[in-house]
């Protein structure tokens, strides 16, 4: 939409009077005022430097330097912060990797799930039935409830003495399962807690995805004799692959970002092996005030994301061809 | 548009295999609503219970004695976790924010849609590529950045600095470049300013694209949970989902109340949800996908 126009700019309040190209006209219709535009971008743009661009580049600056937000000295220590990450048995290291590995679980854990579930309920919604927009509300409604209103009920269903889950669980049989204190069911319980919370967001998804899938492809299909299955594999998934990258690529940074789930029902039980990357990054930086280390880790932690989405990409892209 | 016909194999085979499969299927999908809903009820029927109740077995899901012990508690404005109060709180906040966004990115949008400018494919890159920055790496920053401004323990610490975000200058855009320019041109031969043109053409041709943002920008402040839960700490000054953390924290075992809690925070989502799902789900679904 925009290629071309700025080749145009020199010349263009001499060809509006002319009235030469429509598109050219409309552009610089008000010709006379250059400072529009930056008055209606103002507002955001003050935001958006205060609030995003300078603390990106603020953020590394603090990573360089030995910041404790209560103490007044904050000396200049360059990469010492990343390097201690490096170093086995230094105060960071430890933890720091431990909760990497924490995230890296949980996202391993969750991910499947969060792809395949939301796509079976999807395809089944997909089809014209009475009492579809019922079904769609119903798995969409938990998403809008926020990760607060998510964790305390979770943590309270779940509870392993008076909770509704161990009750039933009990009807027929099954002891007292440790959902919150013991692994493995803390993660079984922070992974299906999630499926609840965000199923219905991916399945809609998918959902918007199928819905652009050309139904006279199938159609044409099933009079060549294929059966469901062959519809399946060759119409809807090279039809829903961009749609397919797009929930695993968000999937997968979403989960790796995990953060109030442990924090509100494990936290970080049943020792240290739920708290996720996120929350000991907040926890060092936001309560610890240990905010160089904090920082360090935080651009540590959003180069393996950016890695994870270039891989992912790639995958797709090679899957594509 | 494509009609979402049954697929035809059910069509081409017998009667009985297609009620057997819509049979099955509406189990299936009766059984996963019950695994929705009945977490839902569960906290609701919780919250009107009396305290001892509500861990005697065997659970009931009708409260025998009907209570209101935990909306009382909660209903206290001068207690240690006055979650009436965060209820306002988490109101102001989250409305702020989405008019906040709307008055912002709205224009912003408009001239990177619309107008030319020096400057505006790298201003535009730069923006956009701020949607892939992890918010982990800012949280640290901001944090002085709002300690700097005195904001700390404010609602502006929740209302202001997340609407720096790009998205609803990404989504206005997309939808600004695809408005038909000749209503814009007519205008201008009427001797329309930009800006005449902006509130009394774009905008009202815009309600729906405006709506959803402002929907979602609602939703995402109400729910947002790891930033306030570190710049707000008084008792006073919490938003609903730091509130409730430390509801649950305060009240242990006392599910009543921290039910009732709940049951609160859930409400004006809910309800928002049920009026405006259509706007919600297409933007959910579609935000990404247009990209």
């Amino acid at each position: 939409m925009t290629t071309g126009q700025i080749g145009q700019s020199g010349a263009a309040p001499l060809s509006a009077t002319k009235g030469s190209s429509r598109r050219r006209e409309n552009q610089d219709f008000i010709g006379a005022n250059p400072v529009t535009p930056y008055l209606f971008l103002a507002p955001y743009l003050l935001l958006f430097v205060v609030f995003v661009a300078i603390p990106v580049v603020y953020g590394f600056w603090i990573s360089l330097h030995s910041w404790d937000y209560l103490l007044p000295g904050k000396p200049w220590v360059g990469l010492k912060n990343y390097a201690d990450l490096f170093t086995p048995g230094s105060v960071t290291s430890g933890p720091f990797w431990n909760s990497m590995g924490a995230t890296g679980k949980y996202t391993l854990y969750s991910v499947p799930l969060l792809v395949l579930v939301p796509l079976l309920v999807a395809l089944v919604l997909n089809q014209k039935f009475p009492g579809r927009a019922f079904f769609r509300s119903v798995y969409f409604a938990p998403y809008v409830l926020g990760v607060a209103v998510v964790g305390i009920l979770w943590r309270f269903l779940l509870d392993p003495n008076v909770g509704l889950v161990n009750y039933y669980l009990g009807q027929i049989g099954i002891g007292n399962v440790p959902w919150i204190t013991a692994l493995p069911w803390a993660w079984i319980s922070l992974v299906g807690m999630t499926v609840w919370w965000t199923l219905g967001f991916n399945a809609m998804i998918y959902l918007a995805g199928l819905q652009d899938i050309p139904r006279e492809l199938y159609e044409a299909a099933a009079v060549d004799g294929a059966n469901a299955w062959q519809r399946f594999l060759n119409i809807t998934i090279p039809g829903l692959w961009p749609v397919l990258l797009f929930v695993v690529t968000i999937t997968i940074l979403r989960e790796a970002n995990m953060f109030g789930q442990s924090y509100i029902v494990t936290q970080g039980a049943p020792g240290e092996e739920t708290t996720t990357a996120i929350m000991y990054i907040a926890e060092t930086g936001l309560r610890q005030f240990n905010m160089g280390a904090a920082a360090a880790m935080s651009y540590v932690l959003a180069l393996f994301l950016l890695i994870i989405s270039i891989a992912n990409f790639a995958f797709f892209r090679v899957r594509e061809d | 548009m494509a009609q979402n016909t049954v697929p035809a194999e059910i069509k081409t085979e017998g009667g009985s295999r297609r009620r057997a499969t819509r049979v099955l299927s509406y189990v299936a999908l009766i059984l996963l609503t019950l695994a929705f809903v009945a977490p839902l009820l569960w906290m609701i029927s919780t919250s009107f219970k009396t305290n001892p109740e509500t861990t005697r077995w065997p659970l009931a899901w009708i409260p025998r004695e009907l209570s209101v012990e935990g909306y009382r508690e909660i209903f206290n404005p001068t207690s240690e976790t006055p979650v009436i109060r965060w209820f306002f709180n988490s109101l102001i906040a989250a409305t702020a924010h989405a008019v906040l966004v709307l008055v912002t990115a709205a224009p912003a949008a408009y001239a990177l849609a619309r107008m030319h400018f020096r400057g505006k494919g790298l201003m535009f890159a730069i923006i956009i590529s701020t949607l892939f920055i992890p918010p982990i790496i800012l949280i640290t920053p901001q944090y002085l950045v709002v300690d700097y401004l005195g904001w700390l323990d404010t609602l502006w610490a929740v209302i202001v600095p997340s609407a720096a975000g790009a998205l609803g200058v990404f989504l206005l855009r997309q939808f600004f470049v695809s408005l038909p320019r000749e209503l814009e041109e007519a205008a201008v031969l009427d001797g329309a300013n930009r800006f005449q043109i902006f509130t009394r053409v774009v905008l009202p041709l815009s309600k729906a694209p405006l709506a959803t943002l402002a929907l979602l920008s609602f939703l995402t402040n109400w729910n947002d949970f790891l930033w306030p839960i570190y710049v707000l700490f008084s008792p006073k000054s919490l938003v609903l989902p730091p509130g409730l953390s430390k509801l649950q924290g305060a009240y242990d075992t006392d599910y009543a109340v921290i039910m009732a809690g709940g049951v609160l925070a859930s409400i004006p989502v809910l309800i928002l949800f049920f009026i405006a799902q259509r706007y919600i789900i297409e933007g959910v679904s579609r935000s990404g996908l247009k990209g």
